[in-house]
């Protein structure tokens, strides 16, 4: 698979390697910007900060 | 010459099969939560705390004036001006703590999640609590990691760190007096009078919660703070917050 984008990418490979590493960067910059901050909002809530006698307070209750 | 190298390109290819698409797949899957959990923990709070510095400061401007007071303003101690309570997870208010870095964060009617996990607001003002500047206890929360961390450094402050909370009416500074560390269950730390339920109103106190310790809900780290003085919103950002934030 990664072969294959390999050869996909134009020009010697000098040109690809610049390609390669420029299509890297703008994945980690989807993954650190976005993917990742939505999987922690979505599915890793971090402890609740709250004293327990607020529960009422909060509609999904206490985690 | 030429046709040699031509001949070198063009050994054959070892031609992808199933097995080896999946193992590849299975492999960048592998990268990619590897990349989560070094992220969530070296990053997170970085990310998503920008996010919540930069809603603060937004919603700061719509508060009112941000540029530095006059050096000449001085904190005032007579009666502060009344607020009007804001509805269920409105934002009302933006803190600002020193102490805690270039720390700029909305503060969110009532302490739901959606509140303390929003990438806008992150503090959560306990409803049932005063509102700034008012004779009780104004009691906010944080998260200590994740979702922006606001308060990860809370155990930090000193004695006569500042903290300031501006609202559309006014600047109110408090100066942190102690930590405090309590089971969950200690709720009198938002009392009028932190743990005294019995005592009526007797000064205007901040009090800040979060985890503890970090990444645990194990128990609570309470930092407390009492008001020294305001200055009204038309003034401007306090002179000695503007210096440390290095707008003067």
């Amino acid at each position: 698979m990664y072969a294959a984008i390999w050869r996909a990418l134009p020009g010697p490979w000098p040109v690809k390697l610049v390609l390669a590493l420029v299509l890297l960067a703008g994945i980690a910059y989807l993954l650190i910007f976005h993917l990742y901050p939505w999987i922690m909002q979505e599915f890793f809530p971090t402890p609740d900060p709250v004293l327990d006698a607020s529960a009422h307070l909060t509609p999904q209750g206490i985690a | 010459m030429a046709r040699q190298q031509r001949e070198r390109r063009r050994r054959p290819r070892r031609r992808a099969t199933f097995a080896s698409v999946l193992g590849e797949l299975l492999l960048t899957v592998g990268v990619l939560a590897l990349g989560y959990a070094g992220w969530q923990v070296w990053l997170a709070d970085a990310v998503m705390g920008g996010q919540q510095q930069q809603a603060a400061q937004a919603f700061a401007s719509e508060l009112g004036p941000t540029a530095a007071a006059a050096p000449e303003a001085q904190l005032r101690t007579d009666e502060p001006p009344v607020e009007t309570s804001a509805a269920d997870r409105e934002s009302f208010a933006v803190m600002y703590i020193p102490r805690l870095g270039e720390f700029e964060r909305t503060v969110g009617e009532g302490t739901s999640r959606a509140v303390l996990d929003s990438l806008e607001q992150g503090l959560a003002h306990y409803s049932e609590s005063a509102l700034p500047g008012e004779l009780g206890n104004f009691a906010v929360a944080g998260h200590r990691n994740g979702q922006g961390g606001p308060f990860t450094h809370l155990d930090e402050m000193r004695i006569g760190d500042r903290v300031y909370v501006q609202t559309s009416e006014a600047w109110y500074v408090y100066e942190f007096r102690n930590h405090e560390y309590v089971a969950p269950t200690g709720v009198g730390v938002v009392a009028a009078v932190p743990q005294q339920p019995q005592t009526p109103a007797d000064g205007r106190y901040l009090t800040l919660t979060t985890c503890n310790p970090e990444w645990s809900a194990e128990g609570r780290l309470i930092a407390y703070a009492t008001m020294v003085g305001w200055q009204p919103a038309a003034d401007g950002m306090p002179a000695a917050l503007a210096e440390t934030l290095g707008r003067l």
